[in-house]
């Protein structure tokens, strides 16, 4: 299956180097759809394409769209607002498709928040942009503006009775914001700590209101499956993976870039013939498929399995955020983990003792390995520091938030599952089995 | 110690929201533009003091995140990536520029007091690794050889001028 350009089609500034400007955007049919849905249609058709598409959530969890927004009420009131969130603080290792559309095409973004919006009764909405998105947040703050002087945003939009504001509020550095609890925690000026759920954010979320929560990419398919229906968007993809994902690539890839693909596309595909293979021809060593926190894939796994929810659900890993990461024939796994290890550890928010403590311990015992002072029992101490921090099984988690099960899976279900020879050989050598010394500090 | 246009603009980020808690985050932003880079105590009690908030509050929420800088900085903020996608396309290299050139490690300034050095996370500039900001800006596929470009033409202009600083607020509020 070849690339698709439905959300990409026009993000690439080397090819729409204007796209930002409202401009281009209306002669692109922009906006077109917004009026449609806020002129012509009621709030829970709207609705009911979303839940009949089978649209599910772009950001890593992969929950569905439209259960989502069936469960916000439907007559909120001027002191119980509904609110909608864009989450934009994008932040998973190895995943940039959401950069790329707030800096190169905001207003296909905005337009699926009118849309949204509308259909859940929304007079307030918010993006929740990545503090080091600097010209992102820049990009986005200027095609807000252009849409309040077209009348898209604001009062009695399109002429209607609608009226909707849209604000930008802007992170300051912390991956636990993207987690959708932490991120309303930091957007109400706090420390972005998760609240436990139940109460789900479409009972209290935001300011205790109820709240849908939804990410740049989930947003940004809003108008596409408006203009072109139900059936086009089931269309594509796998029965329980409708749609298109964008997958950022990166790692030892030929052409690294973002590629929209449709669900489904085999691993095999996208490395090779969409990313143009492995630099210098070298041999495929692993693939991370979804992000920092999915577990890797071996070659062999790899090019069997395709990129949708339940492929890569039924191969060990997920499907995440889309952060495809390709390591080659060099590439030392451990020193790998232990990258992934210091990045939980490191952003671990501090709120529950599991994930405080375990992240930091996952962290000093691969570290130890790559020092060249491992020890033998060092592996079975790691499964079970991985345990504690998530359970038995994925899914299983014992940590308050996500977070716990994300520094965990990769080791556990990653690296030691599928690598764990490299652990041994490193802890037996004091050196890496690609040849990479103690100390030295590459990969 | 902040000025009156800071507190101007804290004003307006204030009505932005149903509650004026919320923009205690551009609040600092604000105030650390202000105060070339880092978020004083002095500006952090004003920031208070304007937010209806107690201090030792303010100062909680700021020391969660990393982009508020607790004390002095250079004009010039690097930060390189040391994530996943640069790591394997060897960006510890670039922290060893960062040495030989500056003599800093991650979380230190200079001492001409032109250069800080950050090891970040990912950037989510993967595609283009390796990734650096610089005062926010974004540099891709940087190598030991361009970052060494990099740390001579900002020698070269000291300061004067650089596109974004890292603590930038649009001036757009972005509401009507």
């Amino acid at each position: 299956m070849p690339e698709v350009k439905i959300l990409t089609r026009f993000t690439s500034a080397e090819a729409y180097p204007e796209q930002y400007r409202i401009e281009r955007a209306l002669e692109n049919g922009y906006y077109e759809m917004a009026r449609q849905a806020v002129t012509e249609m009621a709030p829970d058709d709207i609705i009911e394409m979303v839940k009949g598409s089978g649209l599910r959530g772009r950001g890593g969890a992969g929950a569905p769209c439209g259960m989502k927004w069936g469960f916000m009420p439907k007559a909120p009131t001027e002191t119980r607002p509904n609110y909608l969130i864009c989450n934009a603080d994008e932040s998973e290792p190895g995943t940039y498709s959401n950069r790329e559309i707030l800096e190169n095409d905001p207003h296909q973004l905005i337009d699926g928040m009118i849309i949204a919006a509308f259909a859940l009764r929304v007079r307030r909405m918010f993006i929740y942009c990545r503090g080091e998105f600097v010209l992102g947040a820049d990009r986005v703050a200027g095609a807000i503006e252009e849409a309040y002087r077209k009348g898209f945003l604001g009062k009695n939009i399109f002429g209607t009775s609608f009226s909707t504001d849209l604000i930008l509020h802007r992170g300051a550095g912390a991956y636990i914001c993207g987690e959708e609890t932490a991120l309303m925690d930091s957007l109400e000026g706090k420390r972005g700590h998760p609240r436990s759920k139940p109460p789900f954010p479409a009972n209290a979320g935001l300011y205790g209101m109820p709240t849908t929560i939804n990410n740049v990419e989930t947003l940004c398919n809003v108008p596409h499956l408006i203009r072109h229906g139900v059936e086009w968007f089931r269309a594509m993809g796998t029965e329980k993976s409708t749609g298109t994902k964008v997958l950022s690539v990166s790692g030892h890839v030929k052409r690294p870039r973002n590629y929209e693909i449709v669900m489904g596309t085999p691993i095999q595909e996208l490395v090779y013939d969409l990313a143009g293979g492995i630099r210098e021809d070298r041999e495929l060593k692993a693939v991370i498929p979804g992000g920092s926190s999915m577990p890797m894939l071996p070659k062999d796994l790899a090019l069997k399995t395709n990129l949708d929810f339940e492929s890569l659900q039924q191969a060990g890993s997920a499907l995440g955020s889309g952060g495809f990461m390709a390591f080659d024939e060099t590439t030392d796994i451990v020193q790998v983990c232990e990258v992934i290890a210091r990045f939980y550890k490191n952003e671990s928010c501090g709120k529950c003792v599991p994930c405080r403590i375990g992240t930091d311990w996952v962290h000093k015992t691969i570290y130890r390995i790559v020092r060249g002072q491992g020890r033998m029992e060092d592996i079975e101490l790691l499964r079970g520091i991985c345990v504690n921090l998530a359970g038995e099984r994925m899914m299983d988690s014992r940590s308050f938030c996500p977070l716990g099960d994300a520094a965990a899976w990769p080791i556990i279900w990653g690296g030691l599952k599928h690598f764990q020879h490299e652990f041994e050989y490193w802890i037996r050598h004091k050196k890496s089995p690609v040849g990479r010394e103690v100390g030295v500090p590459a990969l | 110690m902040l000025s009156e246009q800071a507190r101007q603009a804290i004003r307006i980020q204030m009505e932005r929201y149903p509650d004026s808690r919320s923009a205690l985050g551009q609040a600092l932003y604000i105030a650390q533009d202000e105060c070339g880079g880092w978020v004083p105590p002095e500006a952090v009690r004003d920031v208070a003091e304007q937010l209806g908030l107690e201090p030792a509050d303010v100062q909680s929420t700021m020391s969660f995140y990393t982009m508020y800088h607790k004390t002095p900085v250079g004009k010039y903020i690097v930060e390189i990536c040391h994530n996943i996608a640069c790591a394997v396309n060897g960006s510890p290299a670039l922290f060893q520029v960062m040495e030989e050139e500056c003599h800093i490690h991650p979380g230190e300034t200079s001492g001409d007091g032109l250069f800080t050095l950050k090891g970040v996370e990912c950037l989510a500039g993967c595609g283009g690794a390796c990734t650096l900001q610089l005062n926010g800006m974004y540099h891709f596929q940087v190598t030991p050889e361009r970052l060494r470009e990099i740390l001579a033409r900002c020698r070269a202009e000291n300061g004067s001028a650089s596109l974004y600083s890292a603590t930038y607020v649009p001036e757009r509020t972005g509401q009507g």
